[in-house]
């Protein structure tokens, strides 16, 4: 089997309609989540803030109403200055535009999930190529402790592990959503070092006597990237999907806002009852429609990379 | 034939690693508190309101009365014995036993989660069965599936609660009962019981629902694909035949799809019943996160593992008995 050049892969890749559909809506979420905030003269927290003159000095305007989406008003500023501005999303129960909210939470819940895909997924990468490639009781002594992590629900140590820590950056809610996500990386990067390893390509380095750590990243591991890519992609998914449910109960960062902690605001000052729908519809619907995308992306490699999956005619 | 024997021989590896997994979470319980910063002593005394300057004797008397003033190895040991003696602990929060306290949540998770897990695995298997068959129905159906899988299961119900509760006015959507309702088994209380489960367990089931489908859609697609369906077609055997012949083989993985999805569905549960406030472990779990009532908090942890590890051992006993591969393992020897 001839090996297909990168620049060909992602080639074919963008011709897959699954892929680019869930590409594109990924793309437009972190575009948004970038440049949103110029779409509105709030803040991240939702505050509309005015500097003092001369000084660094800057005081914030509440809006003290509970405003529906697109909604215009005037606010008058600690210096008396009139402002006119636009809630495209409305305001929540504390009068803080959610548009502006949910730009900053959309950036902090992508970059929770990137941080704890990429610890997850390297650690995986690590436990499975060990544990593939050296075999023995190194192996079973892995797999045994990896089983083991998989059976335990993440979620509930997520949450034991949150609680007993007091102060929570985004970051260090990565890390222990990343330290959580492994098991399922390590199995998969196991079992394609067994079928890889057998291979002519491998036992020919071993002939040329090359070490180890040479033969697994030199020729190994080339071999690799798309599924590695592709189980990183799942990470992501589970670690958006794990944080916002941490963040729901309560355990998120205590620094800034997500798309999960505005949930949990949601919930905590009974907007389903007001039925304030725009301050809880949106965030859950980006979530849901990022972790489609990621499905999506993943199907469309899929088909890529196993053309055998492709169904007929399309 | 050595069914019995090679049975008895799985059944013994199995429980033996579940075992080893039960050791390990007991074990990982016991060990986190003790590898974090700061000292839960001190946080309960702060919750309990005896904050301020800390008192070194109460601080004493808790060390005591918990067994920290002893050696690690003699605090492990101890923390095992009063496990099997069901001691779990004293909950700061509702000052009461531990144990008492989950026993009384446990029905509520159990009447919610068993119907909505079971129904959501028929269901689900059923709509992806009928997907991978039909191409036309998939072009609308495969989609749906996905973006039922992605939604968060506690976003859902916030919109079920917001619909149907709340702008409809159909359902109750607070707590397993009405306040003024007392626990007992007149048609009352089961009626008024029955319409508060049904939105907590249609958010459940609901989003359950899409990866199932998925996953059978999946299987049944790679099934008629196979080597011996396309034998099957050349020897003239029926559609019928066909499909049913995919479908035992492509149900398969789904039982021990069961048995890993277990895990994930916590998570949801938990978040579910936070979300109608309905008095499950969930809601014990949340309480006993944001007060830092860690006995609280270690039970229930304690019992959802092994929830889910006696589950994943009965689908794993299942799995043996409809698998003909397993099957053939025995008496294989």
């Amino acid at each position: 089997m001839a090996r297909r050049s990168k620049l060909d892969t992602v080639k074919i890749a963008f011709r897959n309609g699954k892929f680019v559909l869930g590409f594109s809506v990924l793309m437009f979420f972190i575009v948004f989540s970038l440049v949103g905030g110029l779409f509105t003269p709030f803040s991240g927290d939702g505050l509309y803030y005015e500097r003092i003159p001369n000084t660094t000095v800057k005081i914030a305007t509440y809006s003290h109403k509970v405003l529906p989406p697109m909604s215009n008003e005037t606010l008058t500023t600690y210096l008396g200055n009139k402002v006119r501005v636009t809630h495209i999303l409305g305001t929540d129960a504390f009068g803080k535009d959610v548009y502006a909210q949910l730009v900053t939470g959309l950036r902090t819940s992508l970059w929770v999930a990137f941080l704890a895909a990429l610890i997850g997924t390297a650690f995986g990468i690590t436990i499975g190529f060990i544990a593939g490639y050296k075999g023995g009781w190194v192996d079973e002594t892995l797999m045994m402790f990896t089983n083991i992590m998989l059976v335990i629900p993440s979620i509930i140590l997520l949450i034991l592990i949150a609680a007993y820590l007091s102060a929570r950056s985004p970051e260090v809610q990565a890390v222990i959503i990343g330290i959580t996500g492994w098991p399922w990386v390590a199995r998969a990067v196991r079992a394609q070092t067994l079928s890889l390893k057998e291979r002519e390509f491998v036992s020919l380095a071993k002939l040329s006597a090359q070490g180890d750590l040479k033969i697994i990243f030199g020729e190994i591991m080339p071999n690799m990237i798309s599924y590695v890519f592709m189980a990183g992609i799942l990470q992501f998914s589970g670690a958006i999907l794990a944080s916002a449910t941490l963040d729901f109960i309560g355990l998120g960062p205590t620094t800034t806002v997500s798309l999960g902690t505005i949930l949990q605001k949601a919930i905590a000052y009974n907007a389903l009852q007001f039925g304030n729908w725009w301050w809880f519809i949106p965030p859950g619907l980006i979530i849901t429609l990022i972790i489609t995308a990621l499905f999506f992306v993943n199907l469309g490699m899929e088909e890529v990379f196993n053309p055998r999956l492709r169904r007929g005619g399309e | 034939m050595g069914f019995n024997e090679g049975f008895k021989k799985y059944l013994m590896r199995k429980t033996f690693v579940y075992l080893i997994t039960f050791l390990f979470a007991v074990t990982l319980n016991w060990l986190l508190p003790r590898l974090m910063p700061g000292n839960p002593i001190e946080g309960m005394m702060a919750q309990a309101g005896s904050g301020g300057g800390v008192n070194d004797a109460l601080m004493r008397f808790y060390e005591r009365l918990y067994g920290l003033d002893q050696p690690l190895w003699k605090q492990f040991l101890n923390f095992w014995s009063s496990l099997f003696h069901g001691d779990l602990g004293y909950s700061i929060l509702y000052r009461a036993p531990v144990w008492d306290i989950i026993k009384h949540a446990l029905p509520y998770d159990i009447v919610i989660l068993l119907p909505a897990i079971l129904l959501s695995w028929l269901v689900g298997n059923w709509l992806g069965a009928l997907a991978g068959k039909n191409k036309k129905y998939d072009r609308y159906a495969m989609p749906a599936f996905y973006f039922l899988a992605s939604m968060p299961y506690f976003w859902f119900a916030m919109i079920l609660v917001y619909t149907v509760g709340v702008s409809l006015g159909w359902l109750p959507y607070q707590g397993a009962y009405s306040p003024s309702m007392i626990p007992e088994l007149s048609l009352d209380f089961i009626v008024d019981f029955l319409k508060h489960w049904i939105l907590p367990f249609l958010g459940l089931f609901t989003v359950m629902i899409g990866s199932w489908a998925i996953g059978m859609r999946n299987m049944i697609i790679y099934e008629l694909e196979a080597d011996y369906v396309r034998y099957l077609e050349a020897l003239g055997g029926s559609e019928k035949l066909l499909t049913k012949h995919a479908y035992r083989n492509a149900i398969l993985p789904q039982v021990t799809g069961l048995a890993l999805q277990l895990g994930l569905m916590v998570a949801g549960a938990i978040a579910t019943e936070i979300v109608f406030n309905y008095p499950g472990i969930g809601v014990l779990i949340m309480n006993a996160a944001l007060s830092q009532d860690y006995f609280l908090l270690q039970g229930a942890f304690l019992m959802v593992v092994v929830a889910v590890l006696l589950a994943n051992f009965m689908i794993d006993i299942i799995y043996a008995f409809i698998d003909p591969r397993v099957r053939a393992s025995y008496t294989e020897g």
